[in-house]
């Protein structure tokens, strides 16, 4: 149905009639929000809030906070108690796991930034033969649930004498199918045709015009693309477990499920770790909040 | 390139160099910066994927039709489809993969549906935008492992906090729900989980697709007198079609690979058996403990191509069903 055809509501309508008809017209966005709605945002809010609340408050807490009913929701005073109870654990190696975590992690989004927007650029601005089905390739390898192949990975870093070092955990990572294919679309919109160009007629090299016209342009999805690599490389859990388990190097996220496992569990001190392993996290979504929110919905609107 | 595209006559804007001795190291450079210096900024993708990606997902197949245990180097040799034909026989295999479908359920449609509130809730014009946002990101940036752990102590059968909000409403306050007793209710207990992770990261999806929509549909859309409600399912949700489907085949490959919360629900983690007997265990889970718990890699091997072949063919029928229910014409 046009516009046209649509009948504007009478003058001699009534006032409810007519606000009625007018808060229908708007589109959502173009709504203030109600009390009903923010009720529902709060509580929403505070579930996804509460099991982070709650696994801060038992890391200060004592034995008997875990089991009391209603909850503890007050912290208590013992988190350095906690915390050195896991720190000081023999065989989980906490201490190191961290550190271990901050090395893959580090290393494996700054090499993803690093590949992904060059790889990026050469398939957003560069004119080379094939470049367009070998896009067409990465985009495809995004479908394929790398998982699968676990079983032969591990006999393929078996060979290359990996296994249990860190090794195996940072070099699969270095660049990935979504950070190129997200770079790409970033370059594309961004970096316009003619300052590559005019650079060239200068006499810039492609690395020059990467280094000193594509990198600075496109900074906002370097950050993006860094937290969200970071996340998910801190939280990696699965490949990590395979490859590191019972070793000396764990990553924090093994060490965790290791301070979890045994036949009597001591969650003050479990949940210490695990809070302590979710800081690094908590203060990049404070920081980067704004450019994760970005990163995600940009992400749902060009797949 | 740009030279050529500029002046008709190349030749008389730059000079082409004589193959050979009269090139000067300029052109040389030039020639191999234009032609060659794009392959190598794509090749380490390429390397990595085929070393890493590639070659081990081929390499699977292989291993699967071979005898490969980590225990026994010695035993080698091709196993034909042993490997495969013991899936079908396999009781083990047929309740993960039973598991598996019920947590995905569980979990793939409260989440999908609760998240579509929720954007649309996001969806008004709202004060501080930006933190109601980020404050729906918080389970995505938690670690699984953490949050796991936290939920173990929600679902413990006799000071959880799961029962204890039960019994508020009158639920199981006579006899308490062991949560790690039967299928059903480790199911709820691990739906309940990946729900928390991921719902707030489906609601930032679809309200970056409402947000595209044009403004003009819903104002043509007041003539019929459609609520909120009505206009969420006759309007929103049609519009936002392809994006409604892209999470139903993200939620598909993702849930069918679960793996860290069934692992860690488990008090006994390192068994990998996912309850004491296997209530709750996963493919995923299984693949794990086939491979690295009993040391038999080439089975382990033929039960990720099963899992691969089936995560396919969920996500294709998921794809049609997505787009049946969402108001697509065929």
């Amino acid at each position: 149905m046009s516009l046209l055809e649509r009948p504007r509501p009478t003058p001699s309508a009534t006032r409810g009639g007519r606000k009625r008809a007018a808060l229908l017209g708007r589109a959502p966005q173009d709504t203030p929000a109600g009390f009903w709605t923010y009720l529902l945002l709060a509580l929403s809010t505070l579930f996804a809030a509460f099991p982070l609340y709650w696994m801060f408050v038992i890391s200060t807490s004592t034995d008997e906070a875990t089991s009391q009913l209603p909850p503890v929701v007050v912290p208590g005073d013992q988190f350095l108690v906690n915390l050195d109870e896991v720190f000081s654990l023999q065989d989980v190696y906490f201490a190191a796991s961290l550190v271990n975590s901050v090395i893959v992690s580090t290393v494996v989004t700054a090499s993803v930034l690093f590949f992904c927007s060059l790889a990026g650029f050469a398939f957003a601005k560069l004119r080379f033969r094939g470049s367009r089905p070998l896009m067409l390739f990465v985009i495809l390898t995004l479908t394929v649930p790398n998982q699968l192949g676990v079983v032969a990975l591990y006999i393929v870093m078996g060979k290359l004498g990996w296994n249990g070092t860190l090794l195996a955990v940072i070099v699969p990572g270095l660049v990935t199918a979504f950070g190129v294919f997200y770079m790409r679309q970033f370059i594309v919109n961004t970096v316009p045709d003619e300052l590559v160009e005019s650079a060239r007629v200068d006499g810039a090299t492609t690395m020059r015009v990467y280094w000193n016209i594509v990198l600075p342009a496109v900074r906002p999805a370097l950050a993006v693309l860094g937290l969200l690599t970071f996340v998910a490389t801190w939280n990696d859990f699965q490949w990590p477990l395979i490859t590191l388990n019972g070793t000396d190097y764990p990553t924090s996220m093994v060490a965790i499920s290791d301070l979890a496992s045994g036949n009597y569990v001591i969650y003050r001190r479990v949940l210490a770790g695990a809070f302590v392993a979710t800081i690094p996290l908590l203060i990049m979504l404070v920081i980067g909040g704004r450019q994760i929110v970005r990163g995600i919905m940009e992400g749902a609107v060009k797949s | 390139m740009p030279t050529t595209r500029a002046a008709p006559e190349p030749a008389t804007r730059r000079p082409r160099p004589s193959p050979g001795r009269s090139m000067t190291w300029r052109d040389r450079l030039h020639r191999f910066d234009m032609r060659y210096v794009p392959y190598l900024m794509i090749a380490p993708f390429f390397l990595l994927f085929f070393v890493f990606g590639l070659f081990p997902m081929v390499f699977n197949g292989v291993v699967a039709l071979r005898h490969w245990r980590l225990d026994d180097p010695e035993l080698t040799g091709w196993a034909g489809f042993a490997n495969f034909s013991r899936l079908f026989t396999d009781g083990d295999f047929g309740n993960a993969l039973y598991n598996t479908f019920g947590i995905f359920l569980l979990s793939t449609v409260p989440q999908l549906l609760l998240a579509l509130i929720i954007a649309s809730l996001l969806n008004r014009r709202l004060r501080a935008q930006t933190w109601w946002r980020v404050g729906a990101l918080l389970p995505y940036i938690t670690p699984i492992t953490a949050s796991t752990l936290v939920f173990n102590v929600f679902f413990s059968r006799d000071l959880g906090m799961a029962n204890w909000a039960l019994g508020l409403i009158g639920i199981g306050t006579e006899n308490p729900i062991d949560w790690r007793a039967d299928k059903l209710h480790s199911w709820i207990a691990i739906a309940t989980m990946v729900n928390w992770k991921w719902i707030g990261y489906n609601a930032l999806l679809y309200l970056a697709a409402m947000q595209s929509i044009p403004r003009d549909v819903y104002e043509a859309s007041a003539l019929d007198g459609a609520g909120p409600w009505r206009q969420l399912w006759r309007i929103t949700v049609p519009m936002i079609r392809p994006v409604v489907i892209f999470t139903v085949v993200l939620s598909t490959i993702g849930g069918l690979q679960l793996f860290t919360e069934p692992m860690l629900f488990d008090l006994n983690a390192q068994a990998a058996t996912g309850g004491a007997g296997g209530e709750w265990q996963t493919v995923a889970q299984l693949i794990y403990k086939v491979g690295w718990k009993d040391l038999n890699l080439g089975y382990a091997a033929a039960m990720s191509w099963a899992l691969f072949l089936i995560i396919l063919v969920v996500a294709a029928l998921n794809t049609l069903l997505t787009n049946r229910i969402s108001g697509g014409r065929k």
